[in-house]
């Protein structure tokens, strides 16, 4: 069982209050984008074995969307941090890399 | 191969045993096949098998990474059915179905097939709606299904509750010939036929890179060695995702683990399957007496074989609710399996971006029952570059937007 802890309003709980929302960190594509762009951003899914950044909603909570890094072999979970930020903080990274030596996720590692 | 048979049976018994021969061999891999598959469990093994009775290819490897059938293929809860919504689903599911009928004579291994039948319950107005629609759709495409009155299940399953406070039963989607098998048996005789053409199925085998030439494959490297081949089949379930990132292309597959328990073995008390998709759990009794009750999917990606607790908790609340004597009930064991469901919970069976390889995936929640069409219409893909029963479940199709939507009719359950 997940235990996660929400950045925005600092409560720790386990997973059933949490509903996952799919990988984070998409680059969207919209009206005007080619039609691979289109695809990719749609359908095709990191599914990695291993580290994987996911967006998670606090939903039997304050109910506000936050980051979180996570092992989906282990089911660690490496921390979490706000939505608004754009690619994972350092000390996730460095929390990752302790654990995981070499790892990588789309750009970042 | 020496033929199972009743004189064989008696045959052994007179020299105690001493005579069966192993069902299937265990060689060493050859430099370079015609066809390798990725994965023997039941799809895998389906796959090779068609390849060589429907055509004539027998220089095939079957890599597994584990042992046989030793993944999803022994650990779902055995329910072959074909009451799907859309037409391109009833027509593979029902190839399967018809295709189990016959199996344990076409194979010479008795896969233990039980058409006992199973009801999907309707808790809900939506749900009467929507299972009468499917069971108009099903009379289309020549699937026998019928939408029954709450008096008629309660006939056919005695030991249910009709009238629960919350989801009370207002009616069912009911398929006569759908049915249960021996999960292990299927693989093990799909190997075993494989094994008598002259394919080699290796265990232990883990792929650990797919070797292209510009946009070719020209074969698989694994931790006993390298090994060449002309076509490769990745029909792995969860690990999809890993190996299409080995052969350099993403899939629109997300895995999760999908978990299931067993009762202690009682006396028999329910002959056919029951689903309760609204409150989510489903049943049927093995020939052992246990009570297989499958449970739910992860919220979150993950590779683990084993399943939230909770999720254990709200199913057999499910159950309680809908079967009260389950109440009396100790569980014996739990386990589960990594599922690769996609975002229309229909099936990939298509070509990739990389010639020769060909990926069957994506079955998530319901493979079992689909092992004999599966593997019927893959093996054609792999042979002959299309079949009809696949054509429809291209990965094209998320491109143009071209969906099988099951995630409303049947994806919350298999």
């Amino acid at each position: 069982m997940l235990i996660l802890t929400c950045p925005c309003c600092g409560v720790t709980a386990e997973e059933t209050e949490f509903h996952q929302g799919g990988e984070a960190h998409l680059k969207r594509f919209g009206p005007g984008s080619s039609d691979d762009d289109f695809h990719t951003y749609l359908f095709a899914k990191e599914n990695p074995k291993g580290v994987h950044f996911e967006r998670w909603r606090h939903n039997n909570g304050c109910g506000k969307w936050f980051h979180a890094a996570r092992d989906t072999m282990t089911l660690e979970v490496y921390g979490s941090y706000p939505a608004q930020t754009l690619e994972p903080p350092q000390d996730i990274r460095d929390a990752i890399t302790a654990k995981r030596p070499g790892w990588r996720w789309r750009e970042f590692a | 191969m020496k033929r199972y048979s009743v004189f064989a049976v008696a045959r052994e018994a007179l020299r105690d045993h001493m005579g069966w021969e192993r069902a299937w061999a265990s060689p060493e891999p050859k430099k370079r096949y015609d066809v390798i598959i990725i994965g023997a469990g039941g799809h895998g093994l389906a796959t090779a098998y068609y390849l060589g009775k429907n055509f004539g290819i027998t220089n095939v490897a079957v890599l597994e990474k584990g042992w046989l059938g030793g993944g999803n293929t022994g650990r779902n809860t055995t329910i072959i059915r074909s009451n799907y919504l859309q037409d391109p689903s009833a027509a593979i599911y029902e190839k399967s179905r018809s295709l189990y009928e016959t199996l344990s004579q076409d194979i010479n291994y008795n896969i233990m097939y039980s058409p006992r039948g199973v009801i999907m319950l309707a808790q809900t107005e939506h749900e009467v709606r929507g299972y009468k629609r499917t069971a108009q759709a099903n009379a289309l495409q020549g699937v026998t299904t019928e939408f029954i009155t709450p008096q008629r299940v309660k006939e056919i399953v005695p030991i249910i509750n009709l009238d629960g406070p919350r989801y009370p039963v207002l009616g069912g989607l009911w398929q006569a010939r759908a049915g249960t098998a021996r999960h292990d048996a299927v693989a093990w005789g799909y190997a075993r036929a494989c094994s008598a053409m002259g394919m080699d199925i290796i265990q232990k085998c883990e792929v650990t890179g797919i070797r292209r030439d510009g946009d070719k494959v020209t074969g698989v490297t694994t931790n006993r060695g390298d090994i060449d081949c002309d076509k490769l089949g990745i029909v792995v379930a969860g690990h999809s995702g890993h190996l299409a990132d080995m052969a350099g292309f993403r899939l629109p597959i997300e895995s999760v683990a999908l978990q299931a328990l067993v009762s202690e073995p009682i006396k028999p008390c329910m002959d056919c399957i029951v689903m309760a998709n609204t409150v989510h759990g489903y049943m049927s009794q093995s020939d052992k007496g246990e009570m297989v009750i499958g449970g739910g999917t992860d919220g979150y990606n993950n590779y683990t074989q084993r399943g939230s607790f909770h999720h254990i908790e709200e199913t057999v609340r499910a159950l309680v609710e809908t079967f009260p004597m389950v109440a009396r009930l100790k569980m014996l064991r739990q386990w589960g399996g990594i599922v690769d469901v996609t975002g229309d919970r229909s099936p990939i069976l298509s070509k990739t971006p990389v010639e020769g390889i060909f990926i069957n995936a994506g079955w998530g929640t319901g493979g079992f029952k689909a092992i004999p069409g599966s593997g019927w219409g893959f093996a054609e893909l792999m042979a002959k570059g299309h079949s009809p029963l696949c054509d429809e479940f291209g990965l094209d199709r998320f491109y143009q937007g071209r969906f099988i939507d099951e995630s409303v009719a049947a994806g919350v359950a298999h």
